[in-house]
């Protein structure tokens, strides 16, 4: 008994030991968009190797997450792939945090559909009434007498919200729309039915050799009805905003970003952080862009 | 004497022990309860109940306009029970009565264990065969282009139904005393006779008890279905559609919603919902439980 008491008392002795040497530095948590989960996590790694005295956790949930987040100060950093709506403003003010944005890449958001649809393009309001119901089979596109199968994220994701303001022009889903729990599956889903259309991040259209999934077919977009129809793989195309539904991936903080935030985030927006961004598959940001990280950083 | 004294202490103190963990579960289940209800309460502020109950609209973050009925969900929920119960009750009372009668001893000590073990599986893990396996396999046998619906579900569900079925059936037709067997022999019936016509009718109390708890499993269910069911909004009118059930709505939606709001509230009015459609099930299971009692008796 005796002898028990004291191994318990030495094994507590020795975890208490332990929990006191490990180095008390603060971790940075990174909570938000799942498009942006992968990328971020591989830039807060390499960033983690190049200084190890940096520690930072990077989970997703969705955009929603992120900015709900930030506003509760569960997280320093928010990833969101839509803008701050205004009710989120409102409430951040009054939980007295100011949030900053910050641009970290530009993502082409992509339309997918499995590679048998025959399919080359959409217009905008094509894909706008696909998603809100109006086109139920794919003969009416032009394509095969096949039902169309639609597949989206929740409405956690900003990816959804940003599908919802600017494609579907702030009108409702489809109820028949099946929502997913992230880009991976939704790709996972679209492989394997060939009535499928889903939206996803342009990072999630390659494999990890850095080619585009096989099986895949990601579809020319034009602005117009009888527009040049452009593709999300096409740098120049999301640049210059002739992909029509490219957009800014964001970090936000809460006030002046300072520390090691702020270094992590001087490192992102710099050369060797979009270096990364470029081979994960999502576009660097442009100068304007560029102007508006800088006046956040003062 | 010192001794009987200390071991009177050490009783009362043991003795108090037990009532207090007791007393422990109960106040749980009431603050559970309380806390349920006065979150949810406010969502009525807002919704009417019956629009809450019986429309079939759900869309609290639309641009147009907000909406809050449940039905859709209420009947996937349903669907998707139903689905597993009758898939996992005829096999699960099937596999206990071959472990319990018809297998060798050696046969039963590892299939046994290896029932239990299907019980720890982790729900994600079961969700992701569903997205892999199962719902390829249904696409194909069905047609249906994806398999992401409430066959899918039931499936998955039924599967996890299945430990709890198996095992607690089991155990209860071995509880039957040797004696009705026995007799039923004797009396000329064949084997099969004695155990469909006197053991299952008399271990019928437990394999009740056994499937209201597979169902309530089921119900409950979060994380497969919420992977494996595609959770779409629209009302099902099948096996084949796709469902998005009650459980799956709360977790998808918690994460985000700004607290305090209507949508806020009436996510936990869902869960309202949720608990007191598993408390009649478990009214509905003692009732049964008492009758058969009584009947034995």
């Amino acid at each position: 008994m005796k002898k028990m008491l004291i191994t318990a008392l030495a094994i507590i002795g020795l975890l208490a030991s332990a929990a006191a040497a490990a180095p008390a530095r603060k971790m940075i948590q990174i909570k938000g968009s799942d498009t942006m989960v992968n990328l971020v996590q591989i830039l807060a790694e390499e960033y983690m190797s190049l200084n190890p005295a940096a520690a930072m956790a990077v989970i997703g949930g969705g955009s929603g997450t992120g900015v709900t987040g930030l506003i509760n100060k569960t997280c320093d950093i928010a990833n969101h792939s839509r803008e701050w709506k205004p009710k989120e403003m409102d409430q951040a003010w009054e939980k007295g945090v100011s949030p900053r944005f910050f641009v970290i890449a530009v993502d082409g958001l992509s339309i997918i559909v499995n590679g048998k649809n025959p399919l080359e393009k959409l217009t905008m309001a094509q894909v706008g009434a696909l998603y809100r119901g109006e086109i139920k089979n794919w003969k009416m596109l032009g394509g095969p007498d096949k039902a169309v199968s639609l597949y989206g994220r929740q409405s956690n994701s900003g990816t959804y919200t940003f599908m919802q303001e600017h494609v579907l022009v702030n009108k409702n889903y489809s109820t028949d729309m099946k929502e997913m729990n992230g880009s991976a599956q939704i790709i996972e889903s679209i492989l394997q039915d060939e009535g499928a259309v889903g939206y996803v991040g342009v990072g999630y259209l390659y494999d990890k050799d850095g080619k585009i999934r096989s099986g895949l077919k990601i579809l020319n977009i034009s602005k117009e009805p009888n527009g040049q129809a452009y593709s999300p793989l096409d740098k120049e195309a999301v640049d210059t905003k002739k992909y029509p539904v490219a957009r800014p991936l964001y970090q936000a903080v809460n006030g002046r970003p300072s520390g090691e935030i702020a270094r992590f985030l001087m490192w992102e927006t710099g050369p060797e952080g979009q270096k990364i961004v470029e081979r994960e598959g999502f576009y660097t940001i442009g100068g304007d862009y560029q102007a508006q990280n800088e006046k956040n950083f003062k | 004497m010192k001794k009987s004294k200390r071991s009177k202490i050490k009783e009362s103190a043991i003795r108090a022990f037990f009532l207090s963990s007791g007393v422990l579960a109960v106040l749980v289940l009431i603050g559970i309860f309380i806390t349920l209800l006065a979150t949810a309460v406010p969502a009525f502020r807002e919704i009417h109940l019956s629009e809450f109950l019986f429309k079939k609209n759900w869309d609290p973050t639309s641009p147009e306009k907000a909406e809050y009925g449940i039905l859709s969900m209420i009947v996937g929920t349903l669907l998707v029970t139903a689905g597993s119960l009758a898939l996992a009750v005829p096999i699960g009372i099937a596999v206990a009565a071959y472990l319990s009668d018809v297998a060798h001893w050696r046969v039963r000590e590892i299939v046994k264990p290896v029932v239990e073990i299907l019980a720890g599986i982790p729900s994600v893990v079961v969700g992701f065969l569903g997205i892999v396996l199962f719902g390829p396999a249904i696409a194909r046998i069905f047609h249906t282009g994806n398999g992401l619906n409430a066959v899918n579900g039931s499936v998955l569900l039924a599967i996890m139904a299945l430990p709890t079925i198996i095992s607690i059936s089991e155990d209860s037709l071995n509880a039957v005393p040797p004696a009705y067997g026995e007799a039923s022999l004797a009396l000329g019936a064949s084997r099969w006779q004695t155990l469909v016509r006197v053991k299952i009718p008399a271990a019928l109390s437990g394999i009740i008890a056994a499937c209201m708890l597979g169902m309530g499993r089921a119900i409950g269910e979060t994380m497969t279905v919420l992977m494996a069911t595609g959770n779409a909004r629209a009302f099902p009118h099948g096996f084949l559609d796709s469902v998005r059930t009650m459980t799956a709505d709360i977790a998808i939606e918690l994460g985000e919603v700004p607290y305090y709001t209507t949508h806020y509230y009436a996510l936990f009015a869902i869960g309202l919902v949720l608990f007191v459609m598993t408390f009649i099930v478990n009214v509905i299971a003692d009732v049964i439980l008492h009758k058969y009692q009584e009947r034995e008796l």
